[in-house]
Parts: C-alpha cells; structure tokens; sequence
C-alpha cells in the first residue's frame, strides 16, 4: 500500500498521563487538516510531535508516515517540516537573502546560483530586492512573506503552521493565508494548520478536528 | 554527541576538585599524611590548634565580620530595592552600581584603605580645617581590633553582588502588580515591598546569600588588607601556617582549615536562624496590619547607604590611581604637589611575568569555562529540564565552600602528584570558582533563547550541531561574550588559588598586590591595583564592543 501525502495513524500525546489528544488522519498532497482548541489544549504538541522536537515531558505515541515512509523514529533535521509559527522567527544575524540562502537544500551548488535560487524565492512572495536587508527592518507583513519563502525553499515534505497569522492585521492576515495555502496546493505539500481562530479553519478548506473542548 | 559529556563534565569539574580537596584537607588534620611521616590518625593537630594564641578571638572575628556583613549587605540590598524599585532614580543608580562587580575584591579593599587610613583621602579633605590636625591622627582605623573596616570592605563589594541577582529574581516576581495590591490595602511603599515581594526574590537569591556568607567568614585578601592583625581572622592566620616553610605546619594548618569549614558552617547554622526569626517578626508585624505609610526615612536611609557603597568604591578607585601618579604627597594637602609616571616606569619592568600570567590563566580559564557551560546548557535544555534545584546547588558549591578548606588539600593532591606550581594546575584551581559565575551568567540569557529557532532550523534539515553554531551561538553573542567577561574577572581577582596552587612561583597582579600591603609603599600599591581593575574593564570593554562591530548591520543584535 503505498499512500500519497501525510498520514497521522493513531497519533496519541499525553502529559503526564493525562491524554491531551488522540487522532488519525490522512492528508492528501495540497490538502489542510486544521487542528482547533483553546489555547492550553495541547494542540501545538502535534505540530511538535509530527516535526520530531517534543519537550521529553510530554509522551507521545502513534507513527507518522510520509508517502508511505515511517518518519517517526527521525531526528527532527531528517524529516524536512516546513515550519512555520505566530512570529516569523527570521534569523536576527542574516540578512534577508541569507535566511533564504541558509534553509536551500545543500545540493545546489555553487554561491553564484544560491544567490540567485533565494532572490527567486524572495521574488515569489513579492519581495524582489529585499535580500540584503537587515530583517528586523522589515514590516510584520514582509516577515512572514520572508519565513514563508524561506520555509518552501527548503523543499519541505510537509507544512506545520502554528497560528502563523494571528499576529498579523486583518487584512494583511487574508492576503497572507491566500499565499500561503496557495503556495503548498501548487507545490503538492500537505499542511497541518494548528488554530484557535474560525477564519483560519474557513480559508484552510479542509478537514476540521477539534480537540481539548 | 559531545554535549552528552556536558552536566558529567561539569559536575566533575566542580564537586572533584571540591572533595578531592576536603579529603587532603581532613586526612593530614587527623594525623594522616605518609609524605610527612603521619600513618596514625590522631587529635594532636587540633590540640595544637587550639593552643595557638588567641585562636578563639580569630574565631569569633570571622564569625562575627562575615554575620554582620552579610546581615548589612542584606539589608541595604532589601531597603534600597523596597525604597525605589521601578523609580528613576533605581535605574539610574544601578547603571552606576553594575560595573562594580567586576572590580576585584582586593582593589576594592585598598582603594577604601587609602580612603579611610588616618592619612587617607577623606582625612586630608577635612584636615585642618575642620579636624586641626597636621599630623595623621594616632588611630587604628584601617586594620581596626574589631574588623569594622574589614567588614566595610566586604559590605560595599557584596552589596553590588546581592544587587544584580537579586534584580533577575525582581523581574521574574512581576513586582508591579504586586506593588500596586500592596498599595492598594493601604500599606507603604517600604513595608509593602518587604510584605509582598522580598520573600520572593530571597528564596530565590538565598544561595547567593550563602555564597556571601561563605565568602565573608572565610575571606583572606580583604581580611590581609583591612583586617586586625593581633590576632588576625581565623582564615589569614592558617593561609600564614600553609605558607611555613616547616613542612610539620602542615598538620597544624589542616586542623586550621578544618576549623574554618566549621566556622562557616556555624555561621550558616545562624544566619539560617536569623531568617527564621526575621520571617517570624515579619510575620507578626503583619498580622498587627500596621500600614507604615511614613516610610520617607526609610526610604533615604535606603538610598544613602546604597550610594554611599558604591561612592566609596568609586573614591577609592579614584584615590589609587591618584596614588601611582603622585608624586610628593604630604599631610594633610587634598592633592600631590606633583604628578609623575616615574612610579609606572620603576614598577612596569616588574610587572610584565605577573601579567602575563594573569591574562594567559584569566583567558584559559574563561574559555574552558565557556565551552563547558555551553555543553552543559545545551545538554540541559534540550532534555527539558531547566537544570534548577540540585543542579543549581552543585553549581554554587565551590562559591558555599571556603576556599582556604579546600584549596589546602587541593594542594597537597598536587603537591604529592608532580603537578604544583604549575600553569595547567592553576588554570584548574581557577577554573573551579570562574565555571560559576560563567554558569550563573549564561543560563539566563540561555534559558530565554526562543528554542523555535532550533525547531525552524531543524525542519530545514540542519543538524543539531550545525544549528548550534550557525544559529543558537550567534545569537547569543553578546550573553556568551558578556559571561565570558565575567569569568575573566573572576580569575583576574583569585587570590588564594592563585597563591596556594602556584605557590608562589606563578605570581599573578593580585598575588603581588595583596603582597604588597603590609610594606605600605602607597604608589606601588596604587600601580598593581589600578592594573587589577583595568584588565576587568578591559574584558567588558570587548564584549561591548566585538558583538557591536559584528552585528553592525544587524539591528535586532545591537542592543
């Protein structure tokens, strides 16, 4: 049986002995499973648990599969999450194109065209000429542009987006989930969206879990 | 994984040396020490001991100078932060106040004898005018029987210590709602602050007020410059019998160090029960709901000796640089009739084998510590665990322990090993009291990184070690260079390691300086601790200035 995109098979976490979710589902390449709870749920433990870096404190079972692969035994650096948090998180000692240029995969050889592939990149989410600058100088708008592209230039398996756009203003928060719900359909990833907030769940257009209520 | 290595290392580094030092301290106090001809364990050591003139008088002196100063070190520390915590004036002051825990005890101590001797500064400011005097006066104020200038000298350094750790514990117990509830029920701004918020940064700084203790009952640079001298403190006078040339001494000096870990240990005992009784009292008052809204002289009386502390250090600081310039100086003229650098030109020759073993041991030191409390740091966060409780407890240790305990056995190990006097051996011996304060320096800043970084980098397929230094390390630039600084300063101010290991064949500014006190050449004086409190400077001067240049480009990592 081979399965295509992101399968969670009876995923559980646990803290303490106490269990704070339970859940299995398939995530089709471009489709969003969106997670909601209210805050203390436990719900971005999942995230941590999917992308490999759980605090020790809590236990975690179940296996994670990714077109078929078992990923759960993975160090965290072996299973390419896209992450993506409420703060961009950009690197504060790279310059804009450095933060892109850092998360290339290191196949791609040669200064010259991983200067180019990151100002590629940069242009892709409307920031063209923004590579040398300092990254605290940017807007909160053009941050989370920036963590995006540097996120989908890493060539990810999967997104893992933890309330990306709740530090975001009303507006810019709509453009921003267009982008980036756009951005993993076109490039086939599939995404868990961890959120308190109904919009989100509405523009995810996919599956709906609820937990910790 | 190398970090693995990191809380085993450190633990190692430590409570070994700690241990291994006690147990050279307490076998040969008990008789035992083949190399000298001990094979039976006996009493005679401490028989001896306690037939030593005035050994119950130094006694009661450490006891009595390291309780008093702690009690007032503590005390300023509480009113001045119940006074004017979150005022301007607070910020201000403790901008002035935060440089003075680099300078070395030692420089500190001078800098307030050359203040407060009869001949000193202060005396030539009122005199004659206001004193008639002509002559320095006939009194015995620096050295002083009781150790009153003794304890002043521990009081204005420990003050700017308590200071600083007791500012992270404020910031951590949210002291602005706090004060506002307190407020709010009617109470004054003093007695609130003692009420709501002081029990709560003490039980977190509680260790570092051991530390104080430890360090006050057993100290010996300060004790060699400021302290009575018939009979000394306990701790100066076994320092003397370690230092006998006639190895029989030793017996005698162990039972001396074992009495010193007594001492401390009692004094722990008390102040243990001092805080009982002043949680009970408190407890009291409370309950009588006395709201203590006229709390103004409190509030001065706070302020006053807080900036006085830290005048004091400040004008003599200022007093000691005056001195290696001056030239003829009579009493009572406020100034030198001249200025000269013939005392830096007698002096500097001298000074270049002590500062260079100053810098190389400073720097080995700085760095081994470094690297050791970033292995143990990293090891600790990512287990989860915040490395709080015992671990923290293990960290203080070498700071709980008196130096003079251990340090003696320490040196019979090496001694006996082939090892003494030399570099590796004293890098060690410092290592031992900068992993501290390197450890207690960092793991702020360290806990505070905001670990999604490593989540972000680790997703992007980097290894843990390839994150650590193209990521987490940069980042922390400035708190890592800053922790270095302070453990650079730290080794710059080691007397009695630097003393006791190297023996005197590896002398260091301080060694020399504190050598220097008993011969009373002020100029001299004044060049070796104006050195000692440069090199701190100097350290923090660097780690100001290198992430400031790196990062130029960078603004989230300037400030």
């Amino acid at each position: 049986m081979t399965e295509k995109g992101l399968m969670l098979d009876r995923v559980m976490i646990a803290l303490g002995g106490r269990q704070l979710l339970s859940i299995t589902h398939a995530i089709a390449p471009g489709e969003v499973l969106t997670v909601m709870g209210p805050s203390g749920s436990g719900k971005s433990t999942l995230l941590a648990y999917v992308g490999g870096f759980l605090d020790p404190a809590f236990e975690g079972s179940g296996a994670v599969r990714v077109d078929g692969r078992d990923i759960t035994r993975l160090p965290a650096e072996a299973r390419h999450a896209g992450l993506l948090f409420q703060d961009a998180l950009l690197f504060p000692h790279m310059t804009v194109r450095g933060n892109v240029a850092f998360a290339l995969p290191p196949g791609i050889g040669g200064r010259a065209s991983r200067r180019a592939r990151a100002e590629e990149a940069l242009a892709g989410v409307g920031l063209e000429g923004f590579g040398e600058r300092d990254p605290d100088t940017l807007s909160g708008g053009q941050k989370a542009r920036v963590a995006l592209a540097r996120t989908l230039v890493s060539a990810p398996c999967m997104l893992l987006l933890d309330e990306p756009f709740s530090r975001l203003d009303a507006e810019l928060r709509q453009q921003m989930r267009e982008l980036v719900f756009a951005k993993a359909k076109a490039s086939g990833l599939p995404v868990i969206l961890v959120t308190h907030d109904e919009a989100d769940a509405q523009a995810a257009g996919g599956a709906v879990v609820r937990i910790g209520s | 994984m190398l970090t693995r290595l990191g809380p085993a290392l450190a633990i190692l580094l430590l409570a070994g040396p700690i241990l291994a030092g006690l147990a050279g301290t307490l076998l040969p106090a008990f008789g035992y020490l083949p190399a000298l001809g001990g094979t039976s364990l006996s009493l005679d050591a401490f028989r001896q001991l306690a037939a030593e003139p005035g050994i119950g008088r130094s006694v009661m002196l450490s006891l009595g100078v390291g309780l008093a100063a702690t009690a007032a070190s503590v005390s300023v520390v509480a009113l001045f932060l119940a006074g004017w915590s979150g005022t301007r004036t607070f910020t201000r002051l403790q901008h002035l106040i935060s440089p003075l825990l680099s300078v070395p005890h030692a420089a500190a101590a001078f800098g307030l004898a050359f203040l407060i001797a009869p001949s000193g500064m202060i005396a030539r400011l009122i005199s004659p005018e206001l004193t008639g005097w002509d002559q320095p006066p006939d009194l015995q104020i620096v050295n002083d029987p009781l150790g009153l200038s003794l304890a002043a000298g521990l009081i204005v350094k420990e003050i700017p210590f308590l200071l600083l750790v007791s500012l992270a514990a404020l910031q951590q117990a949210s002291p602005a709602p706090r004060a506002a509830l307190v407020a709010s029920l009617g109470y004054g701004r003093v007695a609130g602050f003692l009420f709501g918020t002081w029990p709560a940064i003490y039980r977190q700084v509680r260790l570092a007020v051991f530390a104080v203790l430890a360090f006050s009952t057993s100290v010996v640079d300060v004790a060699a410059i400021l302290g009575p001298t018939s009979p000394a403190t306990l701790s100066v006078r076994l320092v003397g019998w370690m230092g006998d040339p006639d190895l029989a001494m030793r017996f005698l000096a162990s039972a001396g160090a074992v009495l010193q870990l007594a001492v401390t240990a009692l004094a722990l005992a008390l102040w243990i029960g001092v805080e009982r009784a002043a949680s009970m009292s408190r407890d009291m008052v409370c309950e009588m709901g006395t709201r203590f809204r006229r709390d103004g002289a409190a509030r001065v009386g706070g302020l006053g000796a807080m900036a006085l502390a830290a005048a004091l250090v400040f004008a003599g600081l200022a007093t000691l640089a005056l001195w290696s310039v001056a030239g003829l100086w009579q009493f009572p003229e406020t100034l030198p009739r001249e200025f000269t650098l013939r005392t830096w030109m007698d002096v500097l020759p001298r000074v270049g084998g002590p500062l260079a073993t100053t810098l190389i041991v400073a720097a080995a030191a700085t760095t081994i510590a470094v690297a050791v409390a970033i292995l143990h740091l990293s090891r600790a966060s990512r287990g989860g665990r915040l490395g709080g409780g015992p671990g923290l407890a293990i960290v203080y240790l070498p700071l709980l322990v008196p130096q003079a305990s251990f340090l003696f056995g320490l040196q019979l190990l090496f001694l006996l090993s082939g090892f003494e006097a030399s570099m590796p051996a004293l890098v060690f011996a410092h290592l031992v009291f900068v992993l501290p304060y390197v450890f207690l320096s960092l793991s702020d800043p360290w806990r505070a990184y905001d670990r999604r970084y490593d989540a972000i980098a680790a997703g992007l397929g980097k290894s843990r070690l390839r994150t650590l230094f193209s990521v987490r390390l940069p980042i922390l630039t400035r708190p890592i260079l800053v922790a270095a600084a302070v453990g650079f300063a730290v080794s710059i101010g080691q007397y009695l390691p630097t003393l006791l290991i190297a023996g005197g064949r590896l002398p260091t500014i301080t060694t020399e300086a504190v050598a220097l006190a008993s011969g009373g050449n002020r100029r001299v004086i004044g060049v070796y601790a104006f050195l000692q409190m440069l090199l701190p400077v100097i350290g923090f001067a660097i780690a100001t200035l290198v992430p400031a240049l790196l990062w130029r480009r960078f603004r989230a990592l300037r400030v």
